[in-house]
Parts: C-alpha cells; sequence; structure tokens
C-alpha cells in the first residue's frame, strides 16, 4: 500500500485488456473468477449451504471431513462447510460496505480539501496523514476495542482505517490536476467552483479509484480476519472465517486440523482473489514488467 | 474603442522558503506587467508581441480576468471591469473570451466535444435540450468539426492537435462574445496547417464581429495578421503602432534587433542581424531606467538613470526611448 | 567516395508499440560530403527525429533499427555493437540536445562535464582537458569564471552554449543538431545558429541539423532533405530548393510559412491532418493532401527520381525528369 498513485482506468486502456495480453490478463480473469465465486456462495448461502452453520450436534463433535460433511465438524459439531459458506456472507458483507463507506468519504474529502486549498486543506491533511500513519492493524484494534462488537462497529472502524488512503490518493490527483490548463479554461467560460469540481476534477480523478479499490478489499478481509482472531469485532453468533480460525488453532496441537485449516483458507483465496484483480488490473494499465 | 488598459500591472510575489519567510526577509516580486497603457478599437486584430517573460501572457490572463491586477484599470466598452466579482464577473465572462495556446490541454479529456462546446450555454442558462444542441452543431459547422455528428459525440483523444484547437475555439465563440484574448493559438499547431487557423479566426472575425488580443511570439505571423501591434519587453511596452509603420519603420532598437533575428525561409534574403549582447534579465531585479539599457546598442547615460515614456512621433506610432529624435 | 563522411542507404526505424508498429523511418537514404551541413525538415510525424538518433544508434526502445546501412566515414555504423559506438559518439559523431537541461547533470558543474567528456575519450591529463575546456567555453562565448558554475545557474540560452561546448568537445566530424534552438527565444536562437555556424567552419565540420522550422535552414545549411511520413520526399541543395521546390509537398509548406520581409502574403494550408505513421496511406502517403494526387498516387509508391545531379524527389510527376540514375 506504500504507492499514492495507480494506473487510471479508462475506456481506451480497458480495451488492451484481452486474452492475449498474457500473464496480466490472467491474474486480473483469475481474481474476477474468484471474486465471483465467493459473491456467489455469499448471496445464496441458505441454498447452497447444506446445513444450518449454527446447529450443534452434541454427538458429532470433530468429526473429520467426509461425504456427510465435507469438511469436517468443529468443536460444538457444527458442519464447517455451512459454517464457511455463510461466513462469507458476513466477510463480504462487511468488506463491500466498508469499501464502499470508505472510498465515498475519503474521495469526497479528497477532492474538496485538494480543489479548496489552503488552511481546511492543511488542517485536513494533517489529521488524515496522522491517521494514515498508524499501521492499519493497529487502528482497527483500538477502534474495535472502543466501538465494541457487532457488524455496524466492525465495519466503521474499517471504514475510518481507510479513509486517509482514499484522501492522500484522491487529493495528490486533485492537486496536479488543479494546474491543468482544462480547469483554467473551464474558470475562463465562467464555470463556478462546485461545477469545476464535480464537472471536471472528479470524471478525471474517477480512473485511478478501481484499482485502490480492489486492492484496499484485499487488506480489509485481512484486516477483518485479524480482528475476530482477537476476538474483537464480531460476536460469537456470526458465523465468521476469523473467529472459527481462531477457534480452530487450539485444535491444531491435537491433530484435528479441519475447523482451522478450512476457514483460514477462505481468507487466503479471498485476499488472493482481490489481489490478482487488482494487480492484474493494474499491470495491464501500466505494465511494469519488462517487455521485448 | 472596445478595450482601455491604464497603467495596469502584475506582481507576482516570488516563493519563499519556510526559512525565508519566518526570518521575514523582504518579499520578491516577479514584475511581470508593469505598468502598461493601451486601447484596442472594435473590429481589430491587435498583437502583442515579444519574448518569453515579457508579460504578454499575463496580460492576456489580465484581460480574461483569470488573475487580478495589481494595480491599473481595466475598462470594457467604456465600463470599469477592474474588479468586479462573483456574478458580475460571470456576465463579463459572455462578452470576453480566451483561447489557449496548448489544444492537447486546454479540453477536460473526460468531457465530449460536445458537451464541451455546449457547456458555456449550460452555465450561463442560455440554451438548454434540443435548442442547445443545435446551436452546438451550428458552431461545429462553422468551425469545419464535420461531420458533426462524429465530433460531437468524440473524446478530445480521439482528435488531433488542430481539430482539439478548432473545438477550444468554438466553445469560447459559442456565447456569441465581443472580445478574443488569442494566447498564442497556432504555435503548437504544425506549421502547414496554422493558416487553416487563422483563416478559421478571421472568418469568424467577420461573422461574429469580433475584436482579438492576440498575444505571440512569432513576429513573422502577427505581421500576417494585425491592425496593431504592442512590443514588449520585460514587463513594459516599448513600441507600438499600426502594423505598417512598426514592421517597416521600426524605431525602438529592441524591435530592430528583434526583427532582425527571425528565420527567412529564403536563401536569398539575408538578414543583417543586430547583435544584442546578453539575454533577458531576470523580471524580480530589472534593470534600473530603460530595461533595455544593458543589452542596447544606443543606449546613453540617461537611459541607466530615467525611463523612457512611450511617446507619439506620429499617426499613432509610440515608442519609449531616449535616443529617438 | 573519398570525401565521403555520410552514407545511409534503405534505412527502416520502426516503434513497436502497443497500439502497432510505428515505422518512423522507412526507407531512407542520402549522403554528406566533409564539412557539409544538411538541414533535416519535418512537421510531427515526420520522422526527423528518429533518423537523427539512428545515425548514433540512440533510438529508445521500442525503436529499433529494422534494416539499411550507415557508412560514416569508412565504418559500417549498423555493424558496430554498443560498445564500438561509445568509442564514435562524441568524438567522431556528437549531438546537441534540444532541450540543454535534461542533458547536463544537475550535480556536476559544467567545467567538469568537459572535462570528464574529453578524459574518457582521450589520453590527455586533467590539466591538459581543463585547458581544452577552458578554450572551448571561450569558443561558445562563456565567460572563464563561470566555468564552475551549475547548470542551473545558467538561462537556457548558456545553457545550450555548454551543450553545443559539450558537443564540440573531441572534435567530431559529423554534428547532429536536434531542434538545437526549438526551447529559445528569436534573439537567442540567432545568436547560438549564428555560433553554430561560426564554429562549424572553424572545427571544419559536418552537421545535421533536425529542425521543424524551416526558416532556420537556409542560412546555415548547404543540403535540405524534407521529410514527410518517414521518408525523404525531396533532397535538393538550398538555394534550388528554396527557388524552385519540386515535391507538392514542399510547395505547400513553403506556401505556409510566413516570411516577414514580404507584405501581402497569402498564406496556404494543406489540407487534412499529420500522416498516421502506424497506418500510413497507401501508395504515397502524401496523396491524401496531395493537390495533384491522381489514382497513381494511391496505388503505387512513387519511385525515386534525380531530376537533376544530386536532387532527389520522391514523386509521380516527375517521372519523365528522370536522369539516368
Amino acid at each position: 500500500m506504500a504507492r499514492l498513485s495507480f494506473p487510471r482506468l479508462t475506456a481506451s486502456r480497458l480495451r488492451r485488456l484481452s486474452p492475449k495480453r498474457g500473464v496480466e490478463y490472467l491474474f486480473a480473469f483469475t481474481g474476477l473468477v474468484m471474486i465471483a465465486v465467493f459473491l456467489f456462495m455469499a448471496l445464496f448461502a441458505p441454498a447452497i449451504a447444506p446445513y444450518d452453520p449454527n446447529k450443534t450436534r452434541v454427538g458429532e463433535l470433530y468429526e473429520s471431513p467426509s461425504l456427510r460433511f465435507v469438511m469436517g465438524t468443529d468443536r460444538l459439531g457444527r458442519d464447517i462447510v455451512s459454517r464457511v459458506i455463510h461466513g462469507t456472507r458476513t466477510v463480504l458483507l462487511v468488506t463491500f460496505s466498508s469499501m464502499a463507506l470508505s472510498s465515498l468519504c475519503g474521495v469526497f474529502l479528497g477532492l474538496i480539501s485538494g480543489y479548496a486549498g489552503g488552511r481546511f486543506d492543511t488542517v485536513l491533511s494533517l489529521f488524515m496523514d496522522s491517521l494514515y500513519a498508524f499501521p492499519g492493524l493497529i487502528l482497527a484494534i483500538a477502534l474495535a476495542v472502543m466501538l465494541g462488537q457487532g457488524i455496524m462497529p466492525v465495519t466503521t472502524s474499517l471504514t475510518v482505517v481507510y479513509i486517509p488512503i482514499y484522501f492522500r490518493m484522491i487529493r495528490g490527483e486533485v492537486l496536479s490536476l488543479k494546474e491543468n490548463l482544462f480547469i483554467e479554461a473551464a474558470r475562463a467560460i465562467g464555470a463556478k467552483d462546485r461545477t469545476i469540481m464535480f464537472k471536471y476534477v472528479f470524471p478525471n480523478v474517477i480512473p485511478s479509484i478501481p484499482i485502490v479499490l480492489s486492492l484496499n478489499a484485499a487488506d480489509a478481509v485481512l484486516t477483518l480476519a485479524a480482528l475476530s482472531f482477537l476476538g474483537l469485532g464480531l460476536p460469537a453468533d456470526i458465523p465468521d472465517w476469523g473467529f472459527d480460525l481462531r477457534m480452530g488453532y487450539g485444535d491444531l496441537t491435537a491433530k484435528i486440523w479441519w475447523p482451522g485449516t478450512f476457514p483460514g483458507l477462505m481468507i487466503v483465496l479471498l485476499t488472493l482473489g482481490f489481489s490478482l484483480f487488482g494487480e492484474g488490473l493494474s499491470e495491464t494499465l501500466s505494465p511494469r514488467l519488462a517487455r521485448r | 474603442m472596445i478595450l482601455k488598459v491604464v497603467d495596469l500591472t502584475k506582481y507576482f510575489p516570488v516563493q519563499q522558503s519556510f526559512l525565508e519567510r519566518l526570518l521575514s526577509m523582504r518579499t520578491d516580486y516577479v514584475k511581470a506587467v508593469d505598468g502598461i497603457n493601451f486601447d484596442v478599437e472594435k473590429g481589430e486584430v491587435f498583437s502583442i508581441a515579444g519574448e518569453s517573460g515579457c508579460g504578454k501572457t499575463t496580460t492576456g490572463r489580465l484581460i480574461v480576468r483569470l488573475i487580478e491586477p495589481t494595480d491599473g484599470r481595466i475598462f470594457f466598452k467604456q465600463t470599469e471591469i477592474t474588479s468586479p466579482k462573483g456574478e458580475e464577473l460571470r456576465k463579463l465572462r459572455k462578452h470576453i473570451q480566451i483561447i489557449f495556446q496548448n489544444p492537447y490541454a486546454s479540453l477536460n479529456p473526460q468531457m465530449k466535444i460536445g458537451d464541451a462546446v455546449g457547456h458555456p450555454l449550460e452555465i450561463h442558462g442560455m440554451a438548454f435540450g434540443k435548442d442547445r444542441e443545435q446551436l452546438v452543431v451550428e458552431m461545429l459547422e462553422k468551425v469545419g468539426l464535420q461531420p458533426t455528428g462524429k465530433f460531437y459525440g468524440a473524446y478530445p483523444h480521439e482528435l488531433s492537435g488542430g481539430e482539439r484547437q478548432r473545438a477550444a475555439i468554438a466553445r469560447a465563440m459559442i456565447l456569441n462574445p465581443d472580445f478574443i484574448v488569442a494566447d498564442e493559438p497556432i504555435s503548437m499547431i504544425d506549421v502547414s496547417l496554422r493558416a487553416k487557423i487563422l483563416e478559421l479566426m478571421n472568418q469568424l472575425k467577420h461573422e461574429l464581429n469580433l475584436t482579438y488580443l492576440f498575444i505571440t511570439h512569432d513576429l513573422a505571423v502577427a505581421k500576417y495578421i494585425s491592425d496593431k501591434i504592442a512590443i514588449m519587453y520585460l514587463g513594459k511596452i516599448v513600441e507600438m503602432g499600426r502594423k505598417d509603420a512598426v514592421f517597416s519603420q521600426p524605431k525602438h532598437p529592441y524591435t530592430i534587433a528583434l526583427l532582425s533575428a527571425i528565420g527567412i525561409p529564403n536563401p536569398k534574403m539575408k538578414r543583417k542581424h543586430v547583435e544584442l549582447k546578453g539575454e533577458v534579465p531576470s523580471p524580480i531585479n530589472p534593470p534600473s531606467g530603460c530595461r533595455f539599457h544593458p543589452r542596447c546598442p544606443m543606449a546613453t547615460d540617461i537611459c541607466s538613470k530615467v525611463e523612457p515614456d512611450l511617446l507619439d512621433l506620429k499617426n499613432g506610432h509610440l515608442v519609449a526611448c531616449h535616443s529617438i529624435r | 567516395m573519398a570525401e565521403g563522411l555520410l552514407r545511409i542507404e534503405n534505412l527502416k526505424v520502426y516503434y513497436y508499440t502497443r497500439d502497432g508498429v510505428a515505422r518512423a523511418v522507412d526507407n531512407v537514404g542520402f549522403s554528406m560530403r566533409k564539412g557539409e551541413t544538411v538541414g533535416v525538415v519535418g512537421e510531427s510525424g515526420s520522422g526527423k527525429s528518429t533518423l537523427g538518433l539512428a545515425i548514433l544508434k540512440l533510438v529508445p526502445p521500442p525503436g529499433r533499427i529494422v534494416d539499411g546501412k550507415m557508412f560514416f566515414q569508412t565504418i559500417d555504423l549498423t555493424d558496430l555493437d554498443e560498445k564500438e559506438m561509445q568509442k564514435i559518439r562524441g568524438k567522431e559523431i556528437s549531438m546537441i540536445f534540444q532541450d540543454p537541461t535534461t542533458s547536463l547533470s544537475p550535480l556536476m558543474k559544467i567545467g567538469d562535464h568537459l572535462i570528464e567528456t574529453i578524459i574518457a575519450h582521450e589520453r590527455v591529463t586533467r590539466r591538459e582537458a581543463e585547458e581544452k575546456a577552458l578554450s572551448l567555453l571561450e569558443d561558445v562565448g562563456i565567460l572563464p569564471e563561470r566555468f564552475n558554475d551549475y547548470p542551473h545557474q545558467f538561462s537556457g540560452g548558456m545553457r545550450q552554449r555548454v551543450g553545443i561546448a559539450l558537443a564540440l568537445a573531441l572534435n567530431p566530424d559529423l554534428v547532429i543538431a536536434d531542434e538545437p534552438t526549438s526551447s529559445l527565444d528569436v534573439i537567442v536562437q540567432c545568436q547560438i545558429l549564428d555560433l553554430m555556424m561560426k564554429l562549424k567552419k572553424l572545427y571544419d565540420m559536418g552537421m545535421i541539423l533536425v529542425t521543424h522550422d524551416i526558416g532556420l535552414v537556409p542560412e546555415i545549411s548547404d543540403k535540405i532533405a524534407l521529410m514527410y511520413a518517414g521518408q525523404i520526399v525531396e533532397f535538393a541543395d538550398i538555394n534550388s530548393f528554396f527557388e524552385e521546390p519540386l515535391h507538392p509537398y514542399a510547395e505547400a509548406l513553403l506556401d505556409s510559412v510566413p516570411n516577414i520581409q514580404l507584405s501581402d502574403q497569402k498564406l496556404r494550408y494543406i489540407t487534412g491532418n499529420p500522416p498516421d505513421l502506424v497506418n500510413p496511406p497507401s501508395g504515397c502517403r502524401f496523396n491524401p493532401r496531395c493537390p495533384h494526387a491522381v489514382k497513381e498516387c494511391r496505388e503505387k509508391e512513387p519511385p525515386i527520381i534525380h531530376p537533376e545531379p544530386g536532387r532527389v524527389v520522391k514523386c509521380f510527376r516527375y517521372e519523365e525528369r528522370s536522369d539516368e540514375d
């Protein structure tokens, strides 16, 4: 996440995204497919999951993976497959909401701050920079502790963690765009500042957002998992990978690998999906791999 | 007289480092435009010519009020326009427009040409929907961007430099302004395509009853299109007058040197260069007295002490020089 | 060939971009003698800069020399590898770049720049190199006290003089000047051209002047090579060219350049847009814009014709005038 500027997703560049392009297309395509699979799981969870994720079976604790319980059962006899599938809902809900909110806030604030300049911009930037200075996870933990458990508080804390990233990126773009001749031209035809911001600056800033969105989502999935792993954030009754991972972690010593591994695998795969998509898109639009 | 400029001045503060500001050392100013006076008659093409740093571009921006003058007054059609803001300024924009030098940068890359050209109409609430579309299409036809359907929905990057400049011209003209500042409108266009833009500008001048303030560093072009011309050096006008007078009988030593330095596409027409010492000094600390004196082959004692005024030689041919009799 | 300085045959330089193959130089050939100056003139998309870079094998990727031969005196440049080219660059053939700012390291004093360049190629002591450097600076008109200044302390024109000094440091037989004055003002431009002419004679160098400004060419060049869409469409000695340009593009171009010494000029322009180097027009590349184009021009590439000794034109119109090759 150290880069401040990402390549811009414009229609003409998107047309370059074709199977002929090789590795980066593969990345982006694979990532997209993976995300789609998870999305599907999340949307149709009740229909796909074989069992109720919260149903405990006292007699069938720690069943190893079999035809009946493809991923086995956990310490309370709950079917892990169903838990994992339902867990997708939680993760995607939190991830998408927090991404949506943080990008909305960050972009909007970055736009206004960058364009307006002056003291407002100085103060806001200082604030955002200090937030940004915190390692994301530490900040998320601090916020989670303050806000307590639940989906809303977790989403809020994740949102807050990512706002500075969008703010800084968009503000940077706005600052450099502001110097452009077509902005001066807009002023010369009599456009109001508001019009210039939303019709001239904003559309030119949008193309840089999609890739950051995807890469941030990857980061958010990991942060959310970390929070749950630490027991913060989500309450125990909501199926959640991070929480299950934590519970399953202790079972490893007894050579019971399945309650921890499968949720862990899901975390890795979803993060990988977002990363592949984001990096693949980024690579297509501004290749860093040497060609010829 | 459609535009009158009196003692127009613009100083830009030089960026200071934090330390300098802390020690509150005296702020330096770039004296980009330092007290210039000129009039433009309706229907004229008035050129301001000079090398880089002379203040011509700043003058253009001052007139369209993209920047604020430090001092002096601007009169447009008898009304003073030096200081109006807000709504009054917006209304003024309907009458005074600007065409920029760089056609690759003056159009919003995310806006279709049709929307860009029609945007002034939207801003000033002058036409909507189908009416607006109609006006834009007519304008596109006028500037030669045909078939209009193709150009209306195109994005700037799909157009060549010359086409983009024509779109920029269309945008400037759509409100039917009275006065256009053209800031080096052809310097970034290929040589073989320049005359096309100039011809278009001339045609529009007659159709829309326009007056042009044409800013350029290319004196050959200035000679081709102007009625009157002002030569600027380090923020001052050093010579001004009707085109024929200034080009065939230049009086100021700088003008003479400048004209002799221009390349001529004809090996038989050799030019006699006037050698000028050194280069243009910094506008932060311009030379005392006549700003040109350190390089002037005709400089005398008084030139370093007293700034010469613009004197009328005859028929409106003005020169600021002590050595002219 | 005893006096031959440079001979280029069938040179092709293509850029392999993501959007297709741009044929920047497509089958170009000409020759020069010792001490001659050739002006390579063209507008955007003509390939002139690429030609200059190709001679020194400095074409940046994704560009590549695809075909052709370049002979410098008796050496075949096309066969040399990078190490051998490095011995040629600066010493036998050197380059003056358009932007002096980018060719000078901001961290090195200009005196040291010169010394390092000299030492890299010649077996001399530092003291000897310093003496040579000082004399070079004198030749280009820079005062010796500026020997230890950094590039940013010089103005644009002065930096270009340093660039010229660097290009001449090792007494090359050929200097390629790529738009050496485009970023400079008129008066400085004139000074630099005068300097280049003086030094050319003093050092008895051959020069290739690449420029888009045809007005610069007559004074300094002996021959002119006019390029369009990657090809030389006309090659002639200066006087013949300006007296009677043969190629339609040459005619049209000269008609579109304002000449400040003429009054009542009628400037013309060329219809259409600059050529697309990835998809050039079929047949003669100028045909879509040529007022004299006929069916043949669209179908076949025009032959290279020698209407007089030493003159080349690539156009069907002159087939009858062809001397036996």
